[in-house]
């Protein structure tokens, strides 16, 4: 019987500190046995249980994206037990990753649609894997304009400025990057919090358009009637939660919205289903 | 279906041939009552014992139970890659488990053996293990098991239910791993069907009308999730409860785990415990963020969990078989049976 | 004792009535025989469902802080431990004095319900209490017991059964019981040899199955985060190894030492019948034969381990 709680082992093939305050890291795993590469195919939106023998395990976003090959990514904010430990661990280290896990982004769905991504902060993993997966050359052509907002404190707390820059010069992605505030008289993006941006710069909706949204709560709460503003129905509006979680296959009971367990049946749900649920998140 | 009788001078030889190819569990009395136990080589079941105070749900679901293993020696070629660790999945036989119980662990088995996951621990202890019933003749007070849906007589999930016929038991074999345990044990003495069915008959409806305890579940299905989780009524319900989790650990239908590691030397270890939604750990995020940090928000879950969540979401009734031990163990009286009643008669003005 | 309830409604319904307070904290009747269940009435149409008989074994002071609005008076009934637990938390800043309304209880007793339990070989359906006379019914029998001879082990031992502080008395103080061996039990265990009394402790926490009731039960175990819950550090594994539990009664114990009042809420609650007090009470006497303490009588003073004293009988300390 295949046993979902063994996870593949992994090496640590790179640690790069993601912002500014060293909070967050951004770890590069390599399967020790490639065939496991292959068993851990996933979808942009998912998650996994990263897993350090001895410490425990912990949920965490993908970041990397199904079309990148020969590794896996993920940005972890050290704030536990197990992400502290992960945040001291070093380059060749060996641990575990199980997965993937939960549902994704409906990207079926998606499909000759516009999407607008909305981020804030850390929330920013699953929603960097899916921009990848979208500006794929295989994949572009699949989906209608793609609008991008994602906002952090400063800019040393954006996630992935390469990225974010390198997409930003592009012409078949529109890039709304902008921090809360900042004293770099060079910054040339926005500044201004998430919602205020969305509010003037999001694409107004029409039956075609869908927005995902991923952030902290504060900004979760104020984009939503910003969104309903600019016309996004619930169905439209779709979001990923996050819960405490342990086995991260439904079995263990903790992370439950009403009969919705995060972990199997999310964490991606829409406005519309969460409206549905009691708020326990 | 075939029937046998087991003389009852004869139930102890026969147990004693089993135990070589079974472990055989049963409820035996200790200092705080009648348990579940793995009873040793000379210990037999106590099959006339009352209602245990823990549930049969340990003999597949141990309160603390090792997963993986990995040894942290760096030395070592396999380091920090965690194994299953090796079980004993010899057959197991639970004797004089109540017809109930048996029908818990199927809703429990909803929980670990469903379309998308196994969960191996669980399901190959459930194929090891052969469940042998004995009929309630003169039900407990606290037991409303035959309005969650089974009874003192129920046969789901059962191998074989037997009959207390004072100096024999009637059994009525009713699977193939029933039938494996009868023969292991010598027990061959069959019984004639229609004789035997009718007398079970009789027998279970004595037993039914001896339930005075009750629960109304016709109306939660269709109530609104909603509804009933922002009732007014869960102040009150919640005001008495002290968030032990006793409730969640004596009822047989409780399945949630916490997964943990543990160190020693150079191993590690993952293994999983019975936790409780009783608990403000069970959903505290490591930011300090407790979507269910209130006392009252733990009550709700429990309650709105077994009889609406898992009533919606399976469609097999509440996630409650009636047992009665969490009315009879809760230290504050909270009565599912009154919660049960409440949530079923509300409706929002 | 039963004499008392109208008294209690009488007074309750007053209070409410004239907004003296929000609510009453107090006991009301069980769904079940020798059950009875904490509740708050916060009307005085309710006062009503307010009883109190010698099965209402927890102690209300655990419930004050959780119920106390953020302003305004709320009235709590009180028996002699429990008034003693209300000090006590008065004294460690948990509540102050002047947000509650204390009504005191003077107390023959609750019973030990295992001990009642276990005179019968079926369940108990009925449960009748008449002063001192206590008719219990099973479906095999009927039987007049005198409670007397099945209170609780911790109620045997009281020597503060009328309430310490308090508002307004339901019913004249009772007589306080005079003991010649306050700490038989304890003695007993201490004259064991190591191993033996090693041996003890095993078998007593043996059958835990970590539902921490005993804990959530208690007064005193008001903290925030218990130790057993930390994670960082963990103090304590969470499964079922011996040396975890042991840890966790050892070390929760200690933590109430010399706050204990022997109010005996964490053995009534215990699923699995732990006598949990083997482990409080060896403290209790340690608390009065080396301070002369015992706690939750004195509204000024601050529990022994809580204070340094320049007379410590201790040496280490000086």
């Amino acid at each position: 019987m295949e046993n979902p709680y063994v996870p593949y082992p992994v090496r640590i093939d790179d640690i790069e500190v993601a912002t500014e305050d060293k909070s967050l890291k951004t770890f590069t795993f390599v399967f020790q046995n490639p065939a496991d590469e292959e068993k851990f195919a996933y979808k942009a939106g998912q998650f996994a249980e990263l897993s350090i023998p001895g410490v425990g395990e912990i949920p965490i976003g993908i970041a990397s994206s199904p079309v990148e090959k020969g590794f896996v990514k993920f940005t972890v904010f050290r704030t536990g037990m197990v992400t502290s430990h992960l945040h001291n661990m070093k380059k060749g280290d060996i641990m575990g990753i199980r997965g993937p896990l939960g549902n994704w982004y409906p990207w079926e769905k998606l499909e000759n649609k516009n999407v607008v991504i909305i981020g804030g902060g850390f929330a920013f993993t699953t929603l960097r894997s899916s921009i990848v997966y979208m500006l794929d050359p295989a994949n572009r052509s699949r989906f209608k304009n793609i609008d991008v907002i994602y906002g952090a404190r400063s800019p040393g707390m954006l996630l992935y400025r390469e990225k974010l820059f390198d997409w930003e010069k592009r012409d078949d992605i529109n890039m709304h990057i902008t921090v809360d505030s900042t004293d770099d008289p060079d910054w040339k993006y926005h500044t201004g919090f998430v919602p205020q941006i969305v509010e003037k710069n999001a694409p107004v909706a029409d039956e075609d358009t869908y927005a995902i949204v991923c952030g902290p709560p504060i900004m979760i709460k104020f984009t939503q009637p910003a969104l309903t503003q600019l016309g996004y129905q619930d169905h439209q509006v779709i979001m990923s939660l996050e819960n405490k979680m342990k086995c991260g296959i439904g079995m263990c009971g903790r992370c439950n919205i009403g009969k919705e367990l995060v972990c199997k049946d999310g964490p991606v749900f829409t406005l519309e289903q969460i409206n549905q649920t009691p708020k326990e998140y | 279906m075939n029937f046998i009788t087991i003389d009852k001078k004869d139930w102890a030889g026969g147990i004693d041939k089993s135990r070589k190819t079974y472990r055989v569990f049963g409820p035996v009395q200790d200092e705080n009552g009648c348990q579940l136990k793995p009873l040793a080589p000379d210990v037999y079941p106590l099959m006339d014992a009352g209602v245990t105070v823990m549930s049969p749900k340990s003999v597949l679901f141990p309160q603390t139970e090792k997963m993986l293993t990995a040894t942290l020696d760096e030395s070592s070629e396999d380091h920090h890659i965690m194994k299953p660790v090796e079980k004993d999945n010899t057959p197991r036989v639970v004797l004089g488990i109540r017809p109930y119980d048996a029908r818990a662990i199927q809703m429990v088995k909803l929980n670990f053996d469903n379309p998308d996951y196994q969960d191996p621990y669980w399901c190959e202890a459930y194929d090891a293990t052969t469940f042998v019933g004995l009929g309630i003749n003169r039900p407990d007070s606290c037991d409303f098991s035959t309005s969650a849906g089974t009874g003192p007589f129920s046969e789901e999930g059962l191998d074989v239910l037997m009959a207390d016929l004072d100096d024999r038991y009637l059994a009525k074999i009713l699977t193939e791993k029933g039938e494996t345990w009868a023969e292991a044990c010598g027990f061959d003495t069959s019984a004639d069907a229609a004789e035997s069915q009718a007398l079970f008959d009789i027998l279970r409806k004595e037993a039914e009308k001896n339930i005075t305890a009750s629960v109304d579940t016709d109306r939660l299905s269709e109530k609104s999730i909603l509804d009933l989780y922002e009732a007014p009524f869960w102040d009150d319900v919640a005001f008495s409860c002290i968030n032990c989790g006793t409730c969640t650990f004596v009822c047989p239908t409780c399945w949630c785990f916490d997964i943990q590691d543990e160190t020693k030397h150079k191993t590690a270890t993952r293994f999983r415990n019975w936790d409780t939604c009783m608990s403000p750990l069970f959903t505290h995020h490591a930011s300090g963020h407790n979507p269910r940090g209130s006392k009252v928000q733990r009550v709700r879950q429990r309650f709105m969990h077994k009889l609406k969540y898992f009533v919606d979401k399976y469609d097999q009734g509440i996630m409650c078989v009636g047992c009665g031990r969490c009315v009879a163990s809760c230290p504050v009286n909270i009565d599912i049976r009154e919660v049960c009643k409440t949530m079923n008669n509300y409706e929002k003005e | 004792m039963d004499t008392c309830i109208e008294k209690i409604r009488t007074i309750c319904a007053d209070l409410l009535a004239k907004g003296e307070v929000q609510k009453v904290i107090g006991f009301a009747e069980g769904s079940i025989p020798m059950a009875s269940r904490p509740i708050a009435v916060t009307s005085k149409d309710d006062v009503e469902k307010l009883v109190f008989n010698a099965t209402c074994g927890l102690n209300l002071a655990n419930y004050v802080s959780e119920a106390l609005p953020k302003d305004g008076k709320i009235a709590v009934t009180a028996k002699g431990c429990d008034s003693r637990n209300l000090v006590t938390h008065m004294v460690e800043n948990q509540v102050s004095r002047d947000r509650l309304y204390i009504i005191g209880i003077p107390c023959t007793g609750m019973v030990d319900k295992r001990k009642i339990a276990a005179l019968f070989e079926d369940e108990i359906t009925d449960f009748i209490e008449e002063g001192d006379t206590l008719t219990i019914v099973s479906p095999q029998k009927k039987e007049k017991v005198s409670k007397t001879d099945v209170l609780r082990h911790n109620c045997r031992m009281c020597t503060h059964r009328n309430p310490v502080v308090f508002d307004v008395m339901a019913a004249e103080p009772v007589e306080e019981q005079s003991l010649d061996q306050p700490f038989a039990d304890v003695d007993q265990i201490a004259a064991m040899d190591p191993e033996t009394r090693w041996a003890h402790f095993q078998e007593l926490t043996k059958n835990c199955i970590r539902c921490y009731a005993c804990r959530n039960a208690c007064p005193l175990c008001y903290c925030p985060t218990c130790f057993v819950d930390e994670s960082s550090p963990q103090w304590v594994g969470k499964g079922q190894d011996k040396t975890d539990i042991n840890t966790f009664h050892f070390l929760r114990a200690f933590h109430c030492a010399g706050r204990c009042t022997d109010c005996g809420a964490c053995v009534e609650v215990c699923p699995m019948g732990i006598n949990v007090r083997d482990f409080t009470r060896k403290l209790n006497k340690d608390a009065l034969e080396l301070f002369g303490w015992e706690a939750g009588l004195d509204m000024e003073k601050r529990p022994p381990l809580d204070v340094y004293s320049p007379d410590d009988p201790d040496d280490f300390i000086k």
